[in-house]
């Protein structure tokens, strides 16, 4: 074995022919999910059926992987009143999400911590333990400003990582299970020549001159209070149609409704915990009718100081990503990019 | 796939633990006491809280809701909530008889700071339905007495009917150890007994204004949002700083655990950074009254 093959022991290359012999050998660790189209053109994160249907080079999926670590709705614990309370079983299928873009990987790492942080929540890590996260790399569009949330790479939070490096994967090994995952598919690997770094340094440069969106987060903490009652939150407050889309899409958004649900005896039923979304306009209403954030513009306000104040002031880094989901989806055509450059021109006297 | 070592496995916070009621007491028109005692005796024995923390309780079948502990640390055995009726799950409560079976979890948030608050005098000051965290409070420092300077509680409700733990505050009036002043804003009929103020609660500050050393004493007040507003700048104008005015704010909350974000106010949650805040957080964070 000569040196260089020795230092790079953690990284291999997949010959793009080897893919769909990839793909099927990845089903031994499980049950293989990866961005599909839909035949309406949406991309999104599905069962594989047949390797053709996989497009890991789509800008971004509609739903992120968010959906298989906090599903849309949760049974937490079932109820009656004989037996009390009891725990449905946890979904622990072994299961591969293949084609995770960096953004989606690092708002993975975010919803870990929020998850983890004061009562850690075992239903999540259940199904976090049970996945297998292999990370694919993307072409920034017009709505990706991932670079500014300084989220467009990841040194963790992923199995195997694969840069598209023209005909081959640049493969990245993250964890033992993507070592185990590469040593039960020997032949479908192949090990790193010169060439191949040249063009894997290549690739990653070329992306980072791809980036057309730019969001500038310097000292944005503090321009966000002192514009807290800019007319720019009004104006787009104005728009908003309180549809919480923007939260459905976003990979770290992590609000929750917690309601029960009886069966017919009236009786029995089970806790449910459902997505919320901080727009709606109950979320900050209490018994007896007063509501903390009344106006859209308040709940969104809300939205963006959870996300750019908050978040920065306890992780040290911003909880959007900037995946460009809330701009792609939002029927009212608000955009977080343009918004914030509003608000930061606003201290420009 | 996230490594073994980075998980602590605990049981799940959302989940409740079955709890009898054993008591109930009407209080005042559509306010009651609860009492209530855990099924598996050991979670009895576990039990600790500190004075202004709360439970999320369940009625099953209607939901949750966050409900403030207003019985001492200092004086175990039941667990006592006062509730008004006024939502789903309080009402649903009201319905209970006892003996029902509720769903418990908690204690969650961070109560009164205590163990800061030793040494000093204490200033009490509840408008209403404040009167329920605030009881927890009074009945820690008096069963501690000797940890605290000089004690004064000032209570005002709308009308004489409204008075929560009326025997209860009947006889702390008389107590030379704690300086208790009430009012109400209005009698319900003319010459109706009462001999104590009328008018609102910042005219009670006049009695205690001279024996509370405001730079060595912490105040807490809790009560409708209108009322803050009076309150505070009532102790700020006796000499109070901002970070020894306690406040217990009321938030819609879901999980109570730091997770769903519906009580979150700016950059905190009002159910692991409070419900008690001092004035200086309150009036750096939006939207906090």
């Amino acid at each position: 074995m000569s040196k260089r093959e020795l230092r790079l022991g953690n990284v291999r290359v997949l010959p793009k022919d080897l893919f769909p012999d990839f793909v099927k050998g990845l089903a031994l660790f499980g049950k293989v999910y990866a961005p599909v189209v839909r035949p309406d053109g949406a991309h999104v994160f599905s069962p594989v059926e047949r390797v053709a249907d996989i497009d890991m080079a789509h800008p971004r999926t509609m739903l992120s992987p968010k959906k298989y670590l906090f599903p849309p709705e949760t049974e937490m614990y079932q109820f009656s009143p004989e037996k009390g309370y009891f725990d449905p079983p946890v979904d622990t299928a072994k299961t591969v999400l293949l084609g995770v873009h960096p953004c989606d990987i690092n708002g993975m790492l975010i919803l870990d911590e929020v998850f983890r942080r004061y009562y850690v929540e075992p239903r999540y890590f259940a199904r976090r333990q049970s996945l297998a996260v292999i990370g694919s790399s993307c072409e920034p569009d017009d709505k990706c400003f991932c670079k500014s949330m300084h989220s467009e790479y990841v040194d963790k939070g992923f199995d195997l990582f694969l840069t598209d490096i023209g005909d081959a994967h640049f493969v990245r090994m993250g964890t033992s299970i993507g070592d185990d995952i590469v040593a039960a598919n020997p032949a479908v690997f192949r090990p790193v020549e010169d060439e191949d770094v040249r063009a894997y340094k290549h690739a990653e440069n070329c992306r980072a001159q791809a980036y057309k969106a730019q969001v500038e987060l310097d000292s944005l903490p503090q321009i966000l209070e002192l514009e807290y009652d800019s007319r720019v939150w009004k104006e787009a407050g104005d728009k908003c149609l309180s549809c919480g889309t923007c939260s459905s899409v976003c990979p770290t958004c992590y609000c929750y409704d917690l309601f029960d649900r009886l069966n017919l005896d009236v009786a029995s039923g089970a806790r449910v915990r459902r997505w919320d979304s901080c727009l709606f306009r109950e979320h900050a209403l209490v018994a007896g009718g007063h509501n903390f954030r009344d106006g859209r513009d308040s709940r969104m306000k809300n939205r963006y100081f959870h996300k750019q104040v908050g978040f920065v002031s306890e992780f040290g880094r911003p909880s959007c990503v900037g995946c460009g989901r809330c701009i792609e989806a939002c029927p009212a055509n608000i955009s977080i990019i343009e918004m914030i450059k509003s608000l930061r021109e606003e201290v420009k006297v | 796939m996230l490594a073994e070592k980075d998980i602590i496995y605990r049981a799940d916070p959302h989940r409740p633990s079955p709890a009898r009621l054993v008591g109930v007491q009407p209080l005042a028109p559509e306010h009651a006491l609860f009492q209530f005692r855990f099924e598996d005796p050991k979670e009895n024995e576990r039990w600790t809280h500190r004075p202004g923390q709360f439970v999320m309780v369940s009625v099953v079948g209607t939901g949750e809701a966050p409900i403030s502990i207003c019985s001492s640390p200092s004086r175990r055995g039941v667990i006592e909530l006062c509730v008004r009726n006024t939502g789903r799950v309080t009402s649903a409560l009201h319905r209970l008889k006892e003996g029902a079976i509720v769903g418990l979890r908690g204690p969650y948030g961070n109560g009164y700071p205590v163990e800061k608050m030793k040494g000093q005098d204490i200033l009490i000051v509840a408008g209403g339905l404040g009167m329920a965290p605030l009881r927890s409070l009074v009945w820690y420092v008096l069963d501690n007495r000797s940890d605290f300077g000089h004690v004064s509680l000032l209570y005002g409700t709308r009308t004489p009917e409204d008075v929560l733990f009326k025997g209860e505050i009947a006889g702390l009036v008389g107590r030379g150890d704690l300086e208790t002043h009430l009012t109400v804003d209005k009698l319900v009929e003319d010459g109706q007994p009462w001999p104590h103020d009328v008018g609102v609660v910042t005219g009670l500050f006049k009695y205690v204004k001279d024996r509370v050393d405001p730079t060595r004493a912490y105040a807490a007040v809790t009560g409708p949002p209108i009322m803050y507003r009076f309150v505070l700048r009532e102790l700020l104008a006796l000499g109070f700083g901002k970070d020894r005015i306690l406040m217990s704010l009321e938030r819609r909350m879901k999980c109570g655990i730091g997770k769903c974000s519906h009580c979150a106010v700016g950059y905190k949650y009002t159910c692991i950074h409070g419900p008690i805040f001092t004035y200086w957080d309150a009036m750096n964070l939006p939207e906090m009254i």
